[in-house]
């Protein structure tokens, strides 16, 4: 899908994101001709039909996680399904909450105990990959301590609806 | 503008070369490279279809892939009903929880050491298989979503080097179309079929489809072939031979003939390799050969 503005007849790229949380999505589009902006609007059969496909209006924050596209769609899936390694680089969450190390917190982010606790209400299905999406996301914002504030504005920027 | 300029012209959109930042496109260029990455890893591709229902795809797969380890072949099965999961049962593995780590989400082992993965493996209990989303109008989202799900088995599941990946197709000749998008050359596709006349029509249509698609090879395996009675003759199960019509009509080489044995079923619904079980059986050394038929591939 590509906006062309007419008076300018030039291609409109694309400015910002929003999921405004009711299944909805909101895109802007500028021209980089006149300044002109427009926003798409997209109803939630066609906000589900473009998340179905893997992809993301605006492009991804973070990598794709392994079986993301399922593990996000899938409803009713089973609490022990997977089975996570912890990241190489990472801190188990209880364990930086309690004793995060200053100094390394762009390659490991520490999570608040607030955030732990909101992040053990996550279904299991998908707690594991979810903590990494949100690790990955503080790891290249270099954010230093995962926290619910954190937590808010990564669903919003990533599209984590209901998770 | 006057009534002289006609009307106005719009630019197509492939005329529009412009990026438009959005990277929907670059998104879909990178699913697809993660996918053709994986399977770089994979020296044979073994589509096991039919486009009919009940013919025992499933059991052949199982079998096949179980056979195919036990020879030494690294072999992984993918159970491609998302709807209908049962190859990890079959394989030993029910109830299996899979590993994750950076290198993907690794497969159960099933018998023989076979890998496997299978949407049985994610699902809760009993629960049908239902995605998030608005209601109502899913048919139009819900053929996308199952096509990731089934890339994403192809291609985020860390199978490591494999000789063989079997994929269990289920019915239906759009699941097959289905999988072609993902996967365009299988190295074999082998088209289960029973002596049944219906059986015969549904599968005359798959092998339309993949002589259409320009398939390279395609063989036929005629499950429930015959009846072994213990100390009798074999006899026919089905009163016509609709399965060498089918050979006849598609051109396409029988691989193999399995003749009924409920013991087939049994094992296998049970979870047991039962090629490896009970391998003097005739249905077993029916499924022996085509193991060896098709680990001759690997020396082409």
């Amino acid at each position: 899908m590509k906006f062309l503005c007419l008076p300018c007849d030039e291609v409109m790229t694309f400015a910002e994101r929003q999921l405004p949380g009711d299944g909805t999505l909101s895109a802007v589009f500028a021209c980089p001709g006149c300044g002109r902006e427009m926003a798409m609007l997209a109803n939630p059969m066609e906000t589900q039909l473009v998340s179905s496909m893997g992809v993301q209006i605006g492009g991804r924050g973070v990598p794709e996680q392994p079986l993301e596209g399922t593990r996000r769609g899938m409803v009713a899936g089973r609490a022990d399904a997977f089975e996570e390694a912890p990241e190489p680089s990472a801190v188990a969450p209880e364990a930086s909450a309690m004793a995060s190390a200053p100094g390394t917190a762009a390659a490991a982010p520490s999570w608040s105990p607030e955030a732990v606790e909101r992040l053990h209400r996550v279904p299991s299905f998908v707690r594991g990959m979810v903590k990494r999406i949100y690790a990955d996301y503080c790891r290249e914002r270099a954010i230093p301590t995962i926290t619910p504030e954190v937590m808010d504005r990564a669903r919003t920027d990533l599209g984590l609806e209901g998770m | 503008m006057s009534a002289s300029d006609g009307p106005r012209r719009l630019r197509g959109y492939h005329e529009v070369t412009h990026d438009t930042g959005s990277g929907v496109l670059e998104q879909v260029v990178a699913q697809r490279e993660r996918l053709r990455r994986r399977l770089a890893d994979v020296g044979c591709l073994v589509a096991v279809a039919s486009g009919k229902g009940g013919v025992g795809k499933s059991a052949v797969t199982a079998n096949l892939a179980a056979l195919l380890a036990d020879m030494g072949l690294a072999t992984g099965a993918v159970d491609a009903d998302l709807n209908g999961p049962s190859l990890g049962r079959m394989l030993g593995a029910a109830g299996a929880t899979l590993r994750v780590d950076g290198d993907g989400v690794h497969p159960a082992v099933g018998n023989a050491g076979a890998r496997v993965v299978s949407m049985d493996f994610l699902q809760d209990g009993d629960a049908p298989l239902r995605w998030r989303g608005p209601g109502g109008d899913d048919f139009v989202w819900r053929g996308v979503a199952e096509t990731g799900t089934l890339r994403e088995f192809l291609g985020d599941v860390a199978w490591g080097a494999l000789d063989y990946l079997l994929v269990d197709v289920p019915p239906g000749t759009d699941r097959i179309q289905r999988l072609l998008e993902l996967v365009p050359s299988p190295q074999l596709t082998l088209l289960v079929t029973t002596p049944s006349e219906a059986a015969r029509q549904v599968v005359a249509r798959s092998a339309r489809l993949l002589r259409e698609a320009a398939v390279p090879r395609v063989g036929l395996v005629v499950n429930m072939a015959a009846f072994h009675p213990a100390g009798e003759e074999p006899r026919p199960l089905f009163a016509a031979d609709a399965a060498a019509r089918l050979a006849a009509d598609t051109g396409l080489e029988i691989w193999a003939e399995i003749p009924f044995d409920p013991e087939l079923a049994a094992l296998t619904d049970a979870g047991v390799a039962y090629a490896l079980a009970r391998p003097e059986a005739p249905a077993a050394r029916a499924l022996h050969a085509l193991a060896v038929r098709v680990a001759g591939l690997q020396d082409r």
